[in-house]
């Protein structure tokens, strides 16, 4: 596993340790939703709903947008799944490069044995 | 005896520093004159660049290192129809510890590349930073399907410092 997941995963499980924002995604999951349809259904006043809703965000799991004066909700976690992908896709380009480095640096290695020889002769 | 498998390897380790950084990791069983020149002599970068498994290979490589030198690799490859180039300056070469480029390809917003060589007990770590002039570049770098991530840890970095502050 690649060295920046854990303290991102970290900051998620952070934002789903909280009963409401858990139950904000399973909504979500079913259908996107504004801030104020959030709010009547769990029974919240809008500021409090905004403020999960804002925790989810950052955390890069829920995405909203603002159409009008309506700011609709939807689950956003599929997208940091697709990222962490390409980061890893990154990284596997570099690992195979620098596999094929270590057998350069083995034959400079080399190289510079046989030389070092060759000078105390 | 067959090829070292992955797990003899030295890791490669990627981290997402910033909105607008990334860093590479990896340690080589060598002093740092010898990992330098390999980054450094482009008969030796023809040999490592385009790894065999990613079935590219290159059509010319030219590197003249050293500060205010230039670089041009092309590359031919299954994935492209056109040869690609990828070109840009050495803005700072330090012999066996330190090479910094620009990468122009992309015209304005490429990344600035960093990698420092750092020998400790006969090995040399090898870090490698990218790091792009705005968050937008950066996202626009990491397209397709990635598009966005950079915004999103970015977010996520917020809400870790959110949280510590809490804490305190």
């Amino acid at each position: 596993m690649v060295q920046y997941s854990q303290a991102r995963f970290d900051a998620s499980f952070a934002a789903l340790s909280d009963a409401t924002r858990r139950g904000v995604l399973e909504q979500l999951g079913r259908a996107d939703a504004s801030i104020t349809e959030l709010a009547s259904k769990f029974d919240m006043t809008l500021t409090g709903m905004k403020k999960h809703v804002g925790v989810l965000e950052e955390a890069g799991l829920v995405v909203t947008e603002k159409i009008g004066r309506v700011r609709t909700c939807r689950l956003g976690a599929r997208r940091l799944e697709e990222e962490a992908a390409w980061l890893e896709k990154y990284r596997r380009l570099w690992a195979a490069r620098f596999d094929a480095l270590d057998a350069v640096v083995e034959d400079l290695k080399r190289k510079e044995k046989a030389n070092e020889r060759k000078k105390r002769k | 005896m067959n090829a070292k498998s992955e797990n003899d390897r030295n890791p490669t380790t990627v981290e997402r520093k910033s909105e607008r950084e990334l860093v590479i990791r990896r340690t080589f069983n060598a002093p740092a004159r010898i990992v330098f020149e390999a980054w450094t002599k482009p008969e030796l970068i023809m040999r490592w660049w385009t790894p065999k498994s990613y079935d590219t290979s290159f059509v010319s490589c030219e590197a003249d290192v050293r500060t205010g030198g230039t670089y041009r690799f092309v590359f031919r490859g299954a994935g492209f129809g056109q040869p690609m180039a990828f070109f840009g300056r050495y803005i700072e070469v330090v012999p066996n510890a330190r090479l910094v480029w620009t990468n122009d390809e992309g015209g304005e917003g490429g990344a600035v590349t960093t990698v420092t060589f750092e020998e400790r007990g006969g090995e040399t770590l090898v870090v490698m930073h990218d790091v792009y002039p705005s968050k937008e570049a950066a996202n626009e770098a990491a397209s397709g399907a990635a598009r966005g991530f950079i915004e999103t840890f970015g977010q996520l970095d917020e809400l870790l410092a959110t949280l510590g502050a809490g804490r305190s």
